[in-house]
């Protein structure tokens, strides 16, 4: 099996990358060549994806590595914690696709769309399956630069000025990565991640160099995770395509930070060890601070996809918080959360987008009455919103009752309060939008107008943009429904801390 | 069959012979050219490859005169990258001719002039004493020159003449630093030199000598701030002539300047940071006019000026430095001045394309070029990861590599010049590719290029790309340490 074991990987890999140069090189009016090969792609790259996850757990190793200069190796190791994120970002790549393509049919550009699209999936998947940093920063920044075009997409001023700004934000992180992945390196030569006891070995002198490096690591992958104050990007980013803010809230851009934070405690620091060094407790406040503040400024939004964004920015930094609750509860919440945020977040941007889409609702107070007008795409949204509140038994529920338990388990009860806290914040944005979705008489009713309504289609709207959203309302429903079963979100997080903390 | 010195004559003098073969009937099709001139790379890589025994030397008794040669890994690279680059200018050159009016015997002479060009870089590879290295350094000049007066308007020849006064005083300093040198050792070999530089204590004579080396060659190297001649030459040259130039003459300065510098001063650890400073000072300076610059070959021209100062920076990380801290830096140089040298021709070629195409000048006038010449444009996003240093590419493993032997040593400026230069190559590449997304520009007529002279942009700047990941090849063929 040890062909088997490099090319498992790399193939995975490659169902992306070359997926992103066949379409670069396909003329702009091959639509249906372009949208066979795009579904083709999201279904063997999720085929290879969960091959992996059964070959790990029956204890296979999937692993490629040369160097790429002395003492510097391209190292990619499939994990459990890597194939968390990559399972997720199989998943909900094979819905933003089939999102993507009704959502931008007949629109100019496609071609480039739809490459670079395929080129952040590829960077995502290699992010999740890089085996050291350089590898990882590889990747890293090979997100920032295939989101670049999809986020000026649209190339008005408003999408070339949110391009500059996300530039602006996640170059400048970058160069902080960068500086900082060299000199860990510098002290403790190409570390493999998972192998901690190296950094832990370094003695007493180093401990100050380690702390300020961990809090640049962390300033360079905060950037990408939306913590405040280095969030400025992601509101603004929201004038890019529906898809796109799908992409960069639930399945690439923001988890890529958060898996970044999650890599750097507990397989480059070690957990254990992350918490000798008194860096955990930062995490904790820096992670509720963001909560808090994201909620506040969520409630504050008058328009749907802002809110979200903020919403985003709060429920992101639960992984974060997760992670800085020491103990094996904590993690658990912030490696479910990581999925559930996931699922969650792409069906509310996917209801947003139908939304905008068929009726050209952009404001909150233009959504009276819709869920007579679009009955399905209001449940998926209904759903996803009861989900971020907490409300059981969507999986929404699950991650904040693991977040509690991990913080009386990590002795912060404090945090408690900050979870009730922001599970108010949550319900005060979300539910004023239920009420109008469900409550409120509006268009649909006989009283007004909507903004800009598409011409009627047999369903409420476009079978391609329907069908996401149902989807992944659906499996967020079914994950905390079955979170018992065995490969459920919850169980796999079980199961990479299991290795996490059982293994030294 | 092994290499043997008749073979360097042969791809030595080779180019120069297809050349004139080309002055007396100029080729206009690219699938002629490159029939014709495959062989000349491929030549180079057997020699690269025919070294596994070490590196080749020789030398040549003229009459009274001894001139030393030495083929090592390094020099074989090198020649390998200069033939693969003027091959990839000269297939350029073929299509170019097709879509521009050029002037028919101006067209003539460019192929004579690259043939020269490809004799004076080769000489500079393999030249192991300085009187050589001075033939390589006047005929690769003066070819250069002749290069760039080719477009023969006012303009071409206002900047092409500063570019002749510029290499002349470079040359007569040259001279200068040369006859020093000679009077106090009485030799010009690099090995003698340097075994004697090893035991004596440097004089102020040699300093002085190498001071002048040094400021002839920074002169010619468009190093900051002796810079000024590149931009204006750049804006008025032909697109495949400038690709080879900003790719491999200037780079060809810096490469003696270093192999000067470690023959005769290995231990001058101020002379070393002062160029280091210098080059920050071009990476800072390269970057901010690039930012400003209005037209896009004017742009690429200042980034060359500003990626050329990275490479300065060899020199305080390898003077005084570890045996580990040298290698990252050895390594990182050649790495950079490779990833460099593919990029900026892809760069130059690709913005010409986009020049070709859209008939602008200006960087206002690439708007829609996403849709209309998507080809030309993702070349030149391509090459632009290099120079900004962004993974997967060369530019990116020699900024690791840099930024290692910086903080391994303790030298932190040179970090703070890294990052500044990275994030200033970042602005000026994005004002370039945010030009293109513009989508409610007025449609503007656009030619269409041969499919040829977009590929091998492409393919130029892809060797960029793969050579960040696939470095340990060529490195493995670099001088084990430090010291060539």
């Amino acid at each position: 099996m040890s062909t088997m074991s490099a090319l498992l990987p790399l193939a995975t890999l490659a169902s992306s990358l070359l997926t992103a140069a066949v379409i670069f090189m396909l003329p702009e009016q091959a639509v249906r060549t372009r949208t066979a090969l795009n579904l083709a792609a999201a279904l063997i790259k999720l085929v290879l994806v969960i091959w992996m996850a059964r070959g790990l757990v029956a204890g296979e190793v999937y692993a490629v590595e040369f160097a790429v200069v002395e003492g510097l190796s391209f190292v990619l190791r499939v994990d459990a914690l890597g194939l968390t994120f990559a399972g997720l970002s199989s998943l909900l790549w094979l819905f933003t696709t089939i999102y993507a393509i009704g959502y931008l049919e007949d629109s100019p550009n496609r071609r480039r769309f739809f490459g670079f699209f395929s080129l952040c999936v590829a960077s995502t998947l290699g992010i999740s399956l890089a085996g050291n940093l350089f590898t990882l920063l590889i990747f890293y920044e090979l997100l920032t630069l295939s989101t670049y075009p999809l986020v000026a997409h649209r190339g008005t001023p408003q999408a070339l000025a949110a391009a500059t700004v996300y530039l602006r934000y996640t170059l400048s992180a970058g160069l902080v990565l960068m500086i900082g992945m060299v000199a860990l390196q510098v002290l403790a030569g190409d570390l493999r991640f998972g192998q901690r006891e190296f950094l832990a070995a370094l003695g007493p002198e180093a401990r100050p160099w380690l702390i300020g490096l961990f809090w640049l690591l962390t300033l360079g992958f905060g950037v990408k995770a939306a913590l405040v104050p280095l969030h400025g990007w992601l509101p603004r980013a929201m004038v890019a395509p529906a898809p796109v803010s799908a992409l960069l809230h639930a399945v690439a851009v923001v988890k890529a930070g958060a898996f970044g934070i999650v890599r750097l405690v507990y397989d480059v620091y070690g957990i254990a060890f992350s918490a000798s060094l008194g860096v955990l407790d930062g995490l904790v406040v820096i992670a509720s601070v963001t909560i808090v503040y994201g909620s506040l400024r969520a409630l504050a939004q008058q328009e749907l996809k802002p809110r979200l964004a903020y919403s985003t920015v709060s429920q992101v930094s639960y992984i974060v918080l997760g992670i800085g609750l020491f103990g094996p509860l904590g993690t658990i919440a912030a490696l479910a959360h990581l999925l559930h945020q996931g699922l969650m977040k792409v069906t509310l941007f996917f209801c947003a987008g139908n939304y905008a889409e068929e009726l050209g609702i952009h404001r909150i107070d233009e959504l009276d009455g819709v869920g007579r007008r679009m009955p399905l795409s209001s449940l998926a949204f209904t759903i996803g919103a009861l989900g971020m509140i907490g409300m059981p038994p969507v999986v929404g529920f699950i991650s904040k009752w693991m977040l509690g338990m991990g913080a009386m388990q990590a002795e912060m009860p404090w945090v408690i309060a900050v979870l009730v806290a922001s599970t108010l914040l949550n319900a005060a944005y979300f539910l004023p939008i239920l009420n109008r979705l469900w409550f409120r008489p509006g268009p649909a009713h006989g009283i007004g107008t909507w903004p800009a309504e598409r011409a009627p289609s047999r369903l409420e709207t476009s079978v391609w943009l329907l069908l996401p959203a149902l989807a992944t309302a659906l499996l967020s429903l079914l994950a905390g429904m079955l979170a018992g079963l065995p490969f459920s979100p919850l169980q796999w997080a079980t199961r990479v801390v299991e290795q996490t903390y059982l293994m030294p | 069959m092994s290499p043997t010195p008749l073979h360097l004559l042969w791809l030595l003098f080779a180019p120069l012979a297809l050349g004139l073969l080309a002055w007396v009937r100029p080729p206009r099709h690219s699938g002629l050219v490159l029939f014709v001139a495959m062989p000349l790379p491929l030549v180079a890589l057997w020699l690269l490859l025919g070294l596994d025994d070490g590196p080749m030397a020789g030398q040549l008794a003229l009459g009274p005169l001894t001139l030393h040669w030495r083929l090592d890994g390094l020099a074989a690279l090198l020649w390998l990258l200069t033939q693969l680059l003027l091959l990839a200018s000269a297939l350029y050159a073929a299509g170019y001719v097709r879509t521009t009016t050029l002037g028919q015997r101006a067209y003539a002479w460019l192929w004579p002039l690259m043939g020269g060009l490809a004799l004076g870089l080769g000489l500079i590879w393999i030249a192991a004493d300085l009187l050589l290295l001075y033939a390589g350094l006047e005929l690769m000049g003066l070819c250069a020159v002749g290069m760039m007066l080719l477009p023969g308007n006012a303009e071409a020849l206002t900047a092409g003449l500063r570019y002749l006064l510029f290499a002349l005083v470079g040359s007569l300093t040259w001279l200068l630093g040369i006859a020093l040198l000679l009077g106090a050792w009485g030799r010009l070999d690099l090995a003698g030199m340097a075994g004697l530089a090893s035991v004596a204590q440097p004089d102020p004579v040699t300093q002085i000598a190498v001071a002048l080396l040094a400021s002839g060659l920074l002169l010619k190297g468009a190093i900051f701030p002796l810079h000024s001649w590149l931009a204006p030459v750049h804006g008025s040259a032909w697109t495949p002539v400038s690709a080879i130039h900003g790719a491999l003459v200037v780079k060809a300065s810096f490469f003696i300047l270093l192999l000067l510098w470690r023959a005769l001063l290995p231990e001058a650890i101020a002379g070393a940071w002062a160029l280091g400073l210098l080059g920050s000072l071009a990476v800072l300076w390269g970057g901010i006019q690039a930012w400003r610059a209005v037209g896009l070959k004017q742009l690429v021209a200042w980034s060359t000026v500003g990626q050329l100062g990275y490479l300065m920076l060899a020199f305080p990380l390898l003077a005084g430095t570890s045996a580990a801290v040298a290698l990252m830096a050895w390594q990182a140089t050649w790495l950079q001045l490779a990833g460099h040298a593919l990029a900026k021709a892809a760069m130059f070629m690709a913005a010409g394309n986009l020049l070709l195409s859209t008939g602008a000048h200006r960087l206002e006038g690439l708007t829609g070029t996403s849709r209309r010449l998507p080809l030309s444009l993702m070349t030149f996003g391509l090459a632009a990861v290099t120079l900004m240093g962004l993974p997967p590419s060369a530019g990116f493993t020699a900024k690791w590599l840099w930024l290692q032997a910086s903080l391994a040593s303790g030298q932190w400026l040179w970090v703070v010049v890294l990052a500044l230069g990275s994030l200033l190559s970042a602005i000026y590449v994005f004002r370039v590719l945010r030009c293109s997304f513009v989508e409610d520009a007025p449609e503007q007529a656009f030619r269409s290029l041969p499919l040829g002279m977009e590929l091998i942009a492409l393919v130029l700047a892809l060797a960029a790309i793969g050579l960040g990941l696939a470095a340990g090849w060529p490195l493995s063929f670099l001088a084990p340490v430090g010291v060539p």
